[in-house]
């Protein structure tokens, strides 16, 4: 997995409050057994009508976005069930960052264990944020390093993560490796109980 | 000592590496798996040459996409796939399945329970956010995505930041009609979907002691749709009374070993919580979902509310889009409001005492002309135990169509469908757009609401048939 650390994308707005991962990958997508090729079913059913045409009125769709790679949502995004096909979509569908006020537990967990960067800024940033990528082709550059977003008009927000966390998204680390240099401690642990 | 509450104990319990600047490396002691997140997690071990460490704390079997008609011939190749891979991964990799054919098949969640998986204590995960409901026991269980599944699969061990803590303290008593779905159906509709995110909820209270272990189960099922990633329940002579005698329960001296072990799993005098929220029993009636989340539910005799009714644009907007899908119009009483269809099963109500109420209501009266009605039992178990009772036979001489366990219309992923457009009344847990297949519009209730639904053909306050027919 790449690490990322400096990330520079166009905003694609997701004005939604609990936006659940039943929407962001329908199960009909479940039953794949590998991690590729979620992103042609990303949000499947708001992006396509009954008859498999685009829907055109579900802003994913508009030429302004395409190529976005960071999605911008509202409260509790990610909510529901545990898929993990939800960030696999999203990341194979084009996005690196999701910026939401706040995030689901496990999604969150999900997001950064396959390097999607989910980055909770306060409600009122966000809503400049829906705004300004609602009416333009709006860029964002992301620091991981520095924990910042920021656009050249002057917005400009820090945003909190886990020392942890941060260092295995910049690094792109296997988290298993990692744990099994702590074969000892777990042996210990286990001959104790 | 400093006083601890539950979640603390289990915690402190289970911490193998703990470093300041990062998460505690937790020890898992049980590990569930399903046929579909696991498939990715056994491939990335197979990739990288690694084992399964503990394959005696994992059990598989098959629930999300089993068809529950004919399980002889399995016409969608798709499904079939994942239950192969699933059958090759345990066979490779040394693990207990129960398959669809064994007699233990069953949802994950209703079978770590029933098999005595599940006990006080434990910590437990599986690739599957309704983990939940295993909490019940006074264990820490909760969903995993699939790397997780992975992480575990490797290591036994997953590195969690310890959680916040909220109590939900319940007083009094659930009047007559009202079950324990009603409760946590009130509780989200009350404190909303978002109360619970970043927090462990524990339950407690006098109504909560008075639950029976399939109600408590029902109670912390819906735990992850209060946002948080678990629920809790401290053990008492209930949980012991409900685990004695299950197979992979400790049996006599050592089982009263146990019981001296998980009688200290409670919450010490003086311990504290971050956040408590109360609310009184004897408030909540009967329940019904009227939107796309499951807070959006109202009492039996209440209306569909307006988008007005909200503060905020957000909040309207989110209102008219689920009013929209949902085909309801405002201000009408959730009780004029006929269905199509009734589901009775999934991992929150298809127990043996949830099809015991159901049938108690549904008996010797018939399901609604035009109303299609299925009872999924949640195992096999649970299906011959209901069986024994005569159950099946209420069910469908009422016109129900009596299932094999699984996973079924709750979320739709085998043929079990609801037509786009129809309404359905179902004992599960999400009411999300599409959950129950593209179009459809699922209203969450409790078995006996689901009953009395299926017998009317609109949503009926069931207390009127009970008391008219007691
Ligand atoms: S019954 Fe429904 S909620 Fe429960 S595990 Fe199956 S799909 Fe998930």
């Amino acid at each position: 997995m790449p690490g990322i650390r400096q990330f520079s994308g166009n905003v694609f707005p997701l004005n939604r409050e609990n936006v659940d991962t039943d929407q962001i990958i329908p199960k009909q997508f479940l039953k794949k057994i590998d991690r590729q090729g979620f992103g042609k079913f990303l949000f499947y059913h708001w992006r396509f009508n009954d008859n498999g045409m685009k829907n055109e009125d579900f802003p994913l769709n508009d030429e302004k976005y395409q190529g976005a790679s960071i999605l911008v949502g509202g409260n509790n995004f990610g909510c529901g069930s545990s898929r993990e096909h939800a960030p696999w979509a999203l990341l194979d569908y084009g996005f690196q960052v999701v910026i939401a006020p706040s995030f689901a537990d496990i999604f969150y967990n999900n997001c950064m264990k396959n390097g999607i960067l989910p980055i909770r800024l306060s409600h009122s940033s966000v809503e400049v944020l829906l705004e300004n990528a609602t009416n333009t082709n709006y860029e964002l550059s992301v620091d991981l390093e520095e924990q910042v977003v920021s656009d050249e008009e002057g917005f400009h927000s820090s945003f909190e993560i886990d020392p942890y966390w941060k260092q295995m998204l910049m690094n792109g680390w296997d988290e298993i490796t990692i744990t099994l240099s702590y074969d000892d401690q777990i042996k210990q642990y286990e001959l104790l109980r | 000592m400093r006083p601890r509450n539950i979640v603390e104990k289990l915690w402190d319990d289970h911490v193998v590496y703990q470093e300041n600047g990062k998460p505690d490396l937790l020890y898992i002691d049980l590990h569930l798996v399903h046929e579909v997140t696991s498939p990715q997690a056994f491939e990335g071990l197979r990739l990288k040459n690694r084992v399964v460490r503990k394959p005696e704390l994992t059990f598989a079997t098959m629930d999300h996409n089993v068809p529950t008609d004919n399980r002889e011939v399995i016409e969608d190749q798709v499904a079939q796939t994942q239950m192969t891979k699933l059958q090759e991964n345990c066979t490779e990799f040394g693990i207990e399945l129960a398959d669809i054919h064994h007699p233990d098949q069953g949802i994950v969640h209703v079978i770590g329970p029933e098999l005595g998986l599940t006990q006080p204590g434990k910590t437990i995960v599986c690739g599957d956010s309704h983990t939940s409901t295993h909490g019940a026991f006074g264990a820490l269980a909760f969903g995993i995505g699939t790397s997780e599944v992975e992480h575990v699969l490797a290591t036994q061990t997953l590195w969690q930041s310890k959680p916040k803590t909220l109590q939900i303290e319940v007083d009094g008593t659930l009047g007559f009609g009202v079950t324990a779905k009603d409760l946590i159906l009130a509780i989200i509709a009350k404190f909303g979907v978002g109360v619970g995110a970043g927090y462990v909820i524990e339950f407690t209270g006098e109504a909560i002691r008075k639950l029976s272990m399939e109600e408590r189960m029902t109670v912390c099922n819906m735990s992850i749709e209060a946002g948080a990633r678990a629920g809790i329940i401290s053990p008492d002579e209930i949980t012991f009374d409900y685990l004695k005698g299950k197979r992979h329960v400790p049996e006599g001296d050592d089982f009263q070993k146990a019981i001296t072990k998980w009688k200290q799993l409670t919450s010490d005098e003086g311990a504290s919580h971050d956040l408590t929220l109360k609310l009184s029993g004897s408030e909540v009636e009967p329940q019904v979902t009227w939107g796309t989340n499951p807070s959006m539910g109202i009492s039996i005799s209440q209306a569909v509310p307006a988008p007005h009714h909200y503060d905020k644009k957000s909040e309207q907007e989110a209102v008219q889009r689920a009013l929209d899908y949902m085909g309801l119009e405002e201000g009408t009483r959730i009780d004029e409001v006929p269905i199509d269809y009734v589901f009775i099963g999934s991992c929150t109500n298809s127990r043996l005492s949830d099809l015991k109420a159901a049938a108690e209501v549904v008996k010797g009266k018939k399901v609604q002309s035009g109303v299609t009605a299925l009872v999924v039992p949640g195992s096999q178990s649970v299906k011959i135990q209901a069986e024994k009772e005569g159950l099946h036979e209420i069910f469908v001489e009422a016109g129900f169509q009596w299932r094999e366990s699984g996973c079924s219309m709750c979320l739709a992923m085998n043929n079990d469908i609801v037509p786009p457009g129809k309404r359905c009344a179902s004992t599960s847990n999400r009411n999300f757009e599409g959950r129950q297949g593209n179009g459809a519009r699922t209203h969450l209730v409790s078995p006996v609401m689901a009953a009395a639904a299926a017998i009317t053909g609109k949503f009926t306050d069931v207390r009127k048939l009970m008391t008219v027919y007691q």
